[in-house]
């Protein structure tokens, strides 16, 4: 590069038109190695050592898909409760010895697993370790901790409802899988489920999925393979192995046989946007057409230039952002296309959304947009292994899906093989107009008659947990 | 998804790192942070700042031009980050909508942000791309106005005014910043009026506006460009002259002042929003970015409010179980600077009980001061962040951000350690007179309440001291 720019400054600067790039770099993947330790806890390790820092998750089978019917939010309460005493430490404790090492801790539970993780100094990753220890496999789960969080729970539900978008991000799952379906039902639980939330239900939960057995570790950062086994083991060697049931085998969601289009109007008055979601259930992550899917999500509203947001925001000046995304995960997860909407422009809105959801199943894609898609995922691809946090973002997705280390390696090519008429051919298989949910969030005196004259389908009213309002 | 967003509150220096030198026993880290650098000045005034990180084979251009919504005028707040907004539309050789297409196209990204002070753009992407960078960046600089029409104008507009409506009008308690400037700031002080602006005027901006403000403030030696990621300052230096060079400086800028500004009495408030919880806000003046004191107070916003081990989290979330959050910080700027503090309420309890343990615990800290483990706590926790900003080259806070962010305030961009140093310095004691300078005695403040709608009862009601 340096021979060409001063070849370049030469030259007199031709602004007319873009200037021709060298070839982009080759993907330089870092290198995986892996260890299992006796207790059937698999090691994953990642060497990166610009910076002196360690992140640290561990992924466990303990997502809200384990949550009995009856108590949805277990699965994320637990997660919660982790941290609240362990190992003879108390809640407080925890907090103030994590920020003391200068280690970010943190738990969490989304519908197919629960992770544990820790972003900590290399020189602090022993302590930070012990205390990863503690909260994983000795948490205390004291009643009165467990009242305190649950309290702090059902504020949290409150809170959420004052959230348009929250509102929406509860209410359009309920609606698209309903409350039978893990994936209909909402992450942090209900008013009528917290009640349910008790010390032995938590306990119950983390005795049966807390295991090492049905846990990955992966450690991205400043560390050998050797040195992080050594560590590990020293802190997980004695947590034991659990009969951990296989996942609830439910059926898998498909699209209902008949189930025509209908719009779901949830009552927000005075908001001054609607919060728009349009979909269905859509395909689980193992789908072979996953990098088809990738391509036409990129194509229809998984980037700035996507087709949703350029009609949208660029060129109606709608909303400050719209796409899509398949939510791929071990069973299928919705399609969802979104938006928050000025109100006044509610129903165009839906006009615009419904004729990009039409077209890119109606026609080819052009081959510069195509290009376009496909590059922009595969050459942007190196940057994503720039950080630990990132890295280990996509590290962790090949763990939880059961995918080959290798991955990335074979990413780029199968992205480049996908052809206009693979994206149209998913596009009618994963999208289907005649079978959306449009669940709407927003002044429902404001946008209703402007919805109803699209007739773009029957109209429902729900409340702000995405149920029949009696 | 959302791109080109303002960001007003998160001041809080956002450090990043590069090669490490020099032992610093006892610490989190094992040597100084240090990024190393190569400045110059273009003849047309644009400072030019390159970093070398070989690690990853990605580039980042990062661009600050000098002006922010301090620098607007009465009747056009909200303007600079309108103009944000509308250098994304074309340029004279970069027809509307080939920005975006063309960086993606080659695996690029890009966003901007606008605070009162600054406005701030990069491009990340693959380091073939940096030509490609330079090229769309040094043509909005030098040819933006041939490409702008008043239909574009309104188009950002309206995207503009949807982000004012997700981002303040339709979320919870949205409206309590703008509300808290009004009253900490007279209305001749350029840090008045939120970096958002009012409906009223963003409906009011012209294209008139967008030709003068160009010509004023988007000029070359208005602005720094720092580039870092898989390059050589050699390779760097050419490509910027080749693109840059060309470019007339603009007249010299002249920046608003602002006197100090203190409140003569305690300002209470109230608004009613769309919510069932009330929250109570606390805002006192206290000093500019890296002033003595700047970082002192953001120790001291960590030890009361920093995580679940502060003090307030403990006493109103966790003991007394009345508050379901707490936040403090400390937000220094270029003209002035503000100390935040708000809860929210749980059911059950008003914003009168939640003010008076906030107050309690103000003055315990006055009165005692801080542990030292308390300032260690929170010194090891800063020290953590600085150390893992030093991972990223791009984006929002990335080593090219900080280091254009360093060069602004202080003038010297490779300034990680010595910012890191302030925070490392910071002792119990001065703590304890920090707390008791900005948040006690002749201190006053500004307490917005933001309660349910017809719920006014649950405010904190002026003279009402605990």
């Amino acid at each position: 590069m340096n021979a060409l720019a001063l070849v370049l400054l030469l030259q007199a600067v031709d602004r007319t038109k873009p200037p021709a790039l060298a070839p982009p770099p080759a993907l330089k993947l870092p290198a995986v190695r892996t260890a299992i330790l006796p207790n059937g806890l698999q090691i994953a390790v990642v060497e990166m050592r610009k910076v002196p820092v360690v992140n640290v998750s561990l992924v466990l089978d303990a997502g809200t898909v384990r949550d009995p019917a009856e108590l949805p939010g277990l699965a994320t309460f637990t997660a919660t409760m982790v941290q609240q005493g362990a190992g003879g430490r108390s809640a407080l404790d925890i907090a103030d010895e994590a920020a003391f090492l200068g280690a970010q801790l943190g738990s969490s539970a989304g519908y197919d697993v629960a992770t544990v993780s820790l972003h900590v100094p290399k020189r602090r990753l022993g302590p930070a370790l012990d205390l990863l220890a503690d909260v994983v496999v000795r948490p205390t789960f004291a009643d009165s901790e467990v009242t305190r969080q649950r309290e702090l729970r059902r504020t949290q539900l409150i809170q959420q409802r004052d959230e348009p978008v929250q509102v929406a991000n509860v209410a359009f799952p309920a609606i698209v899988y309903g409350w039978a379906h893990p994936y209909g039902r909402p992450l942090t639980g209900t008013d009528g489920s917290v009640a349910g939330l008790t010390r032995e239900r938590v306990a119950d939960f983390h005795r049966t999925f807390y295991r090492p057995n049905a846990a990955r570790l992966l450690v991205v950062g400043d560390v050998t393979l050797d040195e992080a086994r050594r560590l590990v083991a020293e802190r997980f060697g004695t947590w034991t192995r659990g009969d951990v049931p296989a996942a609830p085998a439910a059926a898998a969601p498909s699209l209902p046989a008949a189930a025509p289009r209908a719009i779901y109007l949830i009552d927000k008055p005075g908001a001054a946007q609607s919060v728009v979601r349009i979909g269905h259930v859509g395909p689980a992550r193992d789908t072979p057409d996953y990098f088809a899917l990738q391509v036409l999500n990129t194509i229809l509203g998984g980037s700035f230039t996507s087709r949703l947001n350029q009609n949208l925001r660029e060129t109606r000046g709608y909303t400050y952002g719209a796409g899509s995304t398949f939510s791929l995960r071990r069973r299928g997860g919705p399609f969802v296309a979104q938006a928050s909407v000025v109100t006044a422009k509610t129903d165009s809105s839906l006009i615009e959304f419904m004729k990009e959801l039409r077209h890119v199943r109606d026609e080819a894609v052009p081959a510069p947009e195509l290009d376009k898609a496909k590059q922009y995922l595969t050459l942007g691809l190196p940057g994503d292994f720039e950080t630990t946090g990132g890295a280990a973002f996509r590290f962790r997705d090949l763990l939880i899906y059961g995918l080959p280390f290798e991955y990335y390696a074979g990413y780029i090519d199968r992205i480049n093989a996908v052809t206009a008429a693979d994206v149209r051919r998913v596009a009618r298989q994963y999208i289907d107009p005649d079978r959306f949910d449009i669940v709407i969030v927003g002044d429902r005196s404001q946008i209703e008659a402007g919805i109803r004259a699209l007739n773009e389908g029957a109209i429902v009213y729900r409340d702000l947990w995405g149920q029949p309002i009696p | 998804m959302s791109s080109r967003m303002a960001f007003m509150l998160q001041r809080l220096a956002a450090p990043a790192l590069g090669v490490l030198l020099a032992a610093a026993p006892g610490r989190l880290t094992a040597q100084a942070l240090r990024v190393p650098y190569e400045t110059f000045t273009l003849p047309n005034g644009l400072q030019v700042i390159v970093h070398e990180d070989h690690s990853v084979p990605i580039v980042t251009a990062n661009i600050w031009y000098h002006v922010g919504s301090g620098d607007e005028r009465p009747g056009r707040t909200g303007f600079a980050h309108l103009f944000e907004h509308i250098m994304f539309m074309g340029s004279q050789h970069v027809p509307t909508g080939d920005f975006d297409r063309l960086l993606e196209a080659a695996g690029g990204d890009n966003n901007g942000s606008t605070t009162e002070d600054r406005t701030n753009y990069f491009e990340d992407g693959p380091v073939n791309a940096l030509p490609l960078m330079l090229w769309l960046d040094s043509d909005r600089m030098g040819f933006l106005l041939p490409e702008i029409t008043a239909e574009k104008v309104d188009l950002q507009r309206g995207v503009v005014q949807n982000e004012r409506r997700q981002s303040y009008e339709n979320r919870p308690y949205g409206l309590a910043q703008e509300n808290i400037l009004q009253r900490l700031y007279p209305a001749s002080h350029p840090y008045h009026w939120p970096v958002i602006g009012s409906m009223a005027d963003l409906s009011a901006a012209t294209i008139e506006d967008v030709r003068g403000f160009f010509r004023t403030y988007y000029t070359p030696n208005n602005a720094s460009l720092a580039i870092a990621g898989d390059i050589t300052p050699r390779a760097a230096r050419a490509l910027v002259a080749r693109y840059f060079g060309d470019i007339p400086r603009g007249p010299a800028v002249t920046r608003p002042v602002a006197p100090p500004v203190t409140l003569t009495a305690d300002a209470y408030a109230t608004i009613e929003d769309r919510v069932q919880l009330p929250r109570v806000y606390n805002a006192w003046h206290t000093v500019k970015a890296f002033a003595p004191d700047d970082a002192g107070l953001d120790v001291l916003a960590n030890v009361l409010a920093g995580g679940r081990s502060s003090r307030l989290y403990r006493r109103l979330v966790y003991e007394l179980q009345i508050a379901s959050d707490v936040v403090a910080f400390q937000d220094g700027g270029r003209l002035d600077g503000k100390f935040e503090l708000w809860a929210t309420a749980r059911p059950g309890h008003d914003l009168r009980e939640l003010q008076r343990v906030i107050d309690e615990e103000l003055r315990k800290l006055v009165d005692g001061g801080p542990t030292a483990r308390e300032v260690a706590r929170a010194q090891n926790t800063f020290e953590a962040q600085f150390l893992s900003r030093m991972e990223r080259v791009g984006s929002f806070g990335g080593k090219a951000d900080q280091l254009n962010f360093y060069n602004y305030f202080v003038g010297t961009p490779d300034y990680f350690q010595r910012d890191l140093d302030r925070y490392l310095e910071v002792t119990p004691d001065d703590v304890r007179r920090i707390a008791r300078t900005y948040l006690a005695g002749e201190a006053h403040r500004v307490v917005l309440s933001v309660v349910p709608q017809g719920k006014p009862e649950l405010a904190v009601q002026p003279g009402v001291q605990p």
